[in-house]
C-alpha cells in the first residue's frame, strides 16, 4: 500500500455544447478547484495538463497552455496525453509527484471542447495506425464496439434493450440533479425505446454523446494539508493505471482482432477486471467496503459490464443488482450518481478528473441533493483507447 | 491500403496472418516486425492462412454514415452495415469484419457458423479496393 495525497480542491467547467475554446474551460475549472482548496495558483508547485488532440494544436501541451492562461509563475509542467485515460493518468502524476516530494501541491486540468458527432482519428493517411484502419476498412465507429458488447451480454447473460434503457433512466433521473450535467431532464425506458438505432441492438439514448467541458483538482501532501487548514481532507488511496496482460481476448477499441490465445492461455481475469483489482490491492480495501461508484458508461451496456467488472457482483449478474435498485441514489452502492456520461457526455481529457470531483463532493457530503448518505469510500473506473485503463480510490 | 492481409479467389479466399515459429502465436492484422507475446523470446514470423470458418463472437451495425476516413459515396443514401466479430477456433482469435453486403443483422445470431469472403470496400472510376467479408453458413449447430 502506498502513502495517500489529499484532494484540496475540486472544481469544474459545466458540461454542453458551449462553442469556446478548451482552454477556457480548463481555466474555469483550475479556478473554481483553487478557490475550493483556498489556495492561491501562487502556491502551487507544479501543473498537470491533461491533453486534447481535438483543440488543435496547442492542446497537445495543456499543461504549458494552462499554466500560461493563469499567468506565468514559474511552476513545474507537465502534459498528459492517454486518450480516454489522460485524466486519470494526470492525476497519477500528480500523485507520483507529491510522493516523491518533487512537489507539494499540484493542479490537475482537463478540458475538451468535443467535435459533433462521431469521433475521428486525424486526417491523412495513415495505414500504420490501428485507430486509422478501423475507420479506414471497416467503418468501425465508437458505438459499434459498443453495439458488439452489449449484444454478447445478452447472447450470454439475456439481458435486453429494456434492462438498457433502464441504465439510462436511472442515471438522467440522477444528472438531473447535477448542475454540472449537460442534460439534465428526466428520461423514460419509452424515450430510449423510441430513439434511433445506432449500432444494433444500441439506440441514441444508450449511448453517451461527445461534449465540451472542464474538470480540475489541486492534490497535496497531507503535511501541505494540514499545514493550510485542511485537518481531514477527502484522500486518494490508489491509482490504477494498468495495462492488459497477452493474449487480451476481449475485442478491445480500436482494435480490429483480438490476441490469439493459442500459444498462451488468457489470464484468469479480463484486462477490464484488472484495472479495478489493481486499485482495490492498493488501496486495501474491496468492492464490499465502496459507498459509490463513477464508471464510464459510454454506453448503457457498459455500465452493466462495469457493475461486474468492479466486482460489485458476479459475472452476468449485472442486470439483476440494476433491477434490485442497488446502484440507484439511495441503494446498496449507487453507480454515477453524478449522472454518469450519460448526462454529461464525453468531453475526453477532463472527464476522468471530474469522476474524481464527485467523489471527493460525495466523499465530503457536500453533494447537496444527490448525495450518497454516509460516503466513506468511493471507486472511478474508466477505460480507453490503446489499452488504457484506470481507476481512483477515494476515501475520507 | 493494407497489403498482405488476404488473398485467394473464390473459395480458396483466405486471410492471411503471421505466426511466431518460436511459440506459434498467431497474428492479424499481420505482425511482421516482433512477437508481442512477451514471454517469447522471438522467433520468425511466418506468414499463414487463417481457418475459412469460424463461429460468430457478436455483432451489430452502423446505421449512420460512419466518418472518414471511411470512404461511401454522400451522392447515395446511407445504407446500414452489419459487421461481425467471428472466432477462429484454431488459432483463437477474433476477427471483426464487414458482413457480405445482403446480411443484416436480423440474419445473424451469436454462435453461428461465418465463413470468410471477398468483398469491395469500394471503387471508383480508376480503382476497386477489396476487403475481406463475414457471410454466415447456414450451420447453426
Ligand atoms: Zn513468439
Amino acid at each position: 500500500m502506498t502513502q495517500e495525497v489529499a484532494v484540496l480542491g475540486v472544481g469544474m467547467h459545466p458540461w454542453g455544447k458551449w462553442g469556446r475554446s478548451f482552454v477556457e474551460y480548463g481555466v474555469a475549472a483550475a479556478q473554481a478547484a483553487l478557490a475550493d482548496a483556498g489556495l492561491d495558483w501562487r502556491d502551487i508547485g507544479s501543473i498537470i495538463g491533461a491533453d486534447t488532440v481535438r483543440g488543435g494544436y496547442p492542446g497537445y501541451v495543456a499543461g504549458a497552455t494552462f499554466a500560461k492562461a493563469l499567468g506565468w509563475q514559474g511552476a513545474r509542467v507537465t502534459s498528459v496525453y492517454a486518450a480516454c485515460a489522460s485524466g486519470a493518468q494526470a492525476v497519477d502524476t500528480a500523485r507520483a509527484q507529491i510522493l516523491s516530494g518533487l512537489a507539494d501541491a499540484v493542479l490537475v486540468v482537463g478540458a475538451d471542447a468535443a467535435p459533433k458527432g462521431f469521433f475521428r482519428p486525424a486526417g491523412g493517411d495513415r495505414p500504420d495506425d490501428p485507430d486509422w484502419l478501423r475507420f479506414r476498412i471497416l467503418g468501425a465507429t465508437n458505438p459499434v464496439y459498443f453495439g458488439l458488447y452489449a449484444r454478447r451480454r445478452m447472447a450470454l447473460h439475456g439481458d435486453t434493450t429494456d434492462d438498457f434503457a433502464q441504465v439510462k433512466v436511472k442515471n438522467a433521473a440522477m444528472g438531473a440533479l447535477n448542475p454540472k450535467a449537460r442534460y439534465r431532464s428526466p428520461v423514460t425506458a419509452e424515450e430510449v425505446a423510441a430513439s434511433a438505432v445506432v449500432a444494433d441492438p444500441l439506440r441514441l439514448l444508450d449511448i453517451c454523446a461527445t461534449s465540451d467541458g472542464g474538470a480540475a483538482v489541486v492534490l497535496s501532501s497531507m503535511e501541505f494539508a494540514r499545514r493550510h487548514g485542511h485537518a481531514e481532507p477527502v484522500r486518494i488511496r490508489a491509482v490504477s493505471t494498468v495495462t492488459p496482460r497477452y493474449p487480451n481476448a476481449v475485442l478491445d477499441l480500436p482494435d480490429i482482432a483480438t490476441d490469439s490465445a493459442v500459444a498462451v492461455d488468457p489470464p484468469g481475469e479480463t484486462f477490464r477486471r484488472s484495472i479495478a483489482r489493481t486499485a482495490y490491492e492498493e488501496a486495501g480495501v474491496g468492492p464490499e467496503d465502496l459507498s459509490l461508484a463513477e464508471v464510464y458508461d459510454l454506453s448503457t451496456a457498459l455500465e452493466l459490464q462495469w457493475y461486474e467488472d468492479l466486482g460489485l457482483c458476479g459475472e452476468g449478474e449485472g442486470v439483476k443488482l440494476l433491477r434490485d435498485g442497488a446502484t440507484a441514489l439511495g441503494g446498496r452502492i449507487p453507480v454515477n450518481v453524478s449522472g454518469g456520461l450519460a448526462s454529461f457526455g464525453e468531453a475526453v481529457p477532463a472527464q476522468a478528473i471530474a469522476q474524481v470531483c464527485e467523489l471527493a463532493w460525495q466523499l465530503r457530503g457536500a453533494a447537496g441533493d444527490r448525495q450518497v448518505a454516509g460516503a466513506r469510500v468511493g471507486i472511478s473506473a474508466n477505460q480507453g483507447l490503446f489499452g488504457h485503463g484506470s481507476a481512483v480510490i477515494a476515501v475520507r | 491500403m493494407v497489403a498482405g492481409w488476404f488473398a485467394g479467389d473464390g473459395d480458396a479466399f483466405r486471410l492471411l496472418g503471421t505466426r511466431c515459429a518460436a511459440c506459434a502465436s498467431v497474428f492479424f492484422p499481420r505482425e511482421d516486425h516482433h512477437c508481442r507475446n512477451p514471454s517469447c523470446g522471438g522467433g520468425e514470423l511466418e506468414e499463414i492462412a487463417l481457418s475459412r470458418r469460424g463461429r460468430v463472437w457478436s455483432y451489430t451495425d452502423s446505421r449512420y454514415r460512419p466518418p472518414s476516413p471511411y470512404v461511401s459515396d454522400p451522392e447515395l443514401p446511407w445504407e446500414p452495415c452489419a459487421l461481425i466479430a467471428v472466432e477462429l477456433e484454431a488459432e483463437r482469435i477474433v476477427v471483426l469484419g464487414q458482413a457480405a453486403p445482403e446480411v443484416t443483422v436480423a440474419d445473424l445470431t451469436v454462435g453461428m457458423e461465418a465463413e470468410v469472403v471477398p468483398g469491395v470496400l469500394h471503387e471508383d472510376a480508376e480503382t476497386t479496393w477489396t476487403t475481406w467479408h463475414w457471410r454466415p453458413t447456414g450451420v447453426t449447430a
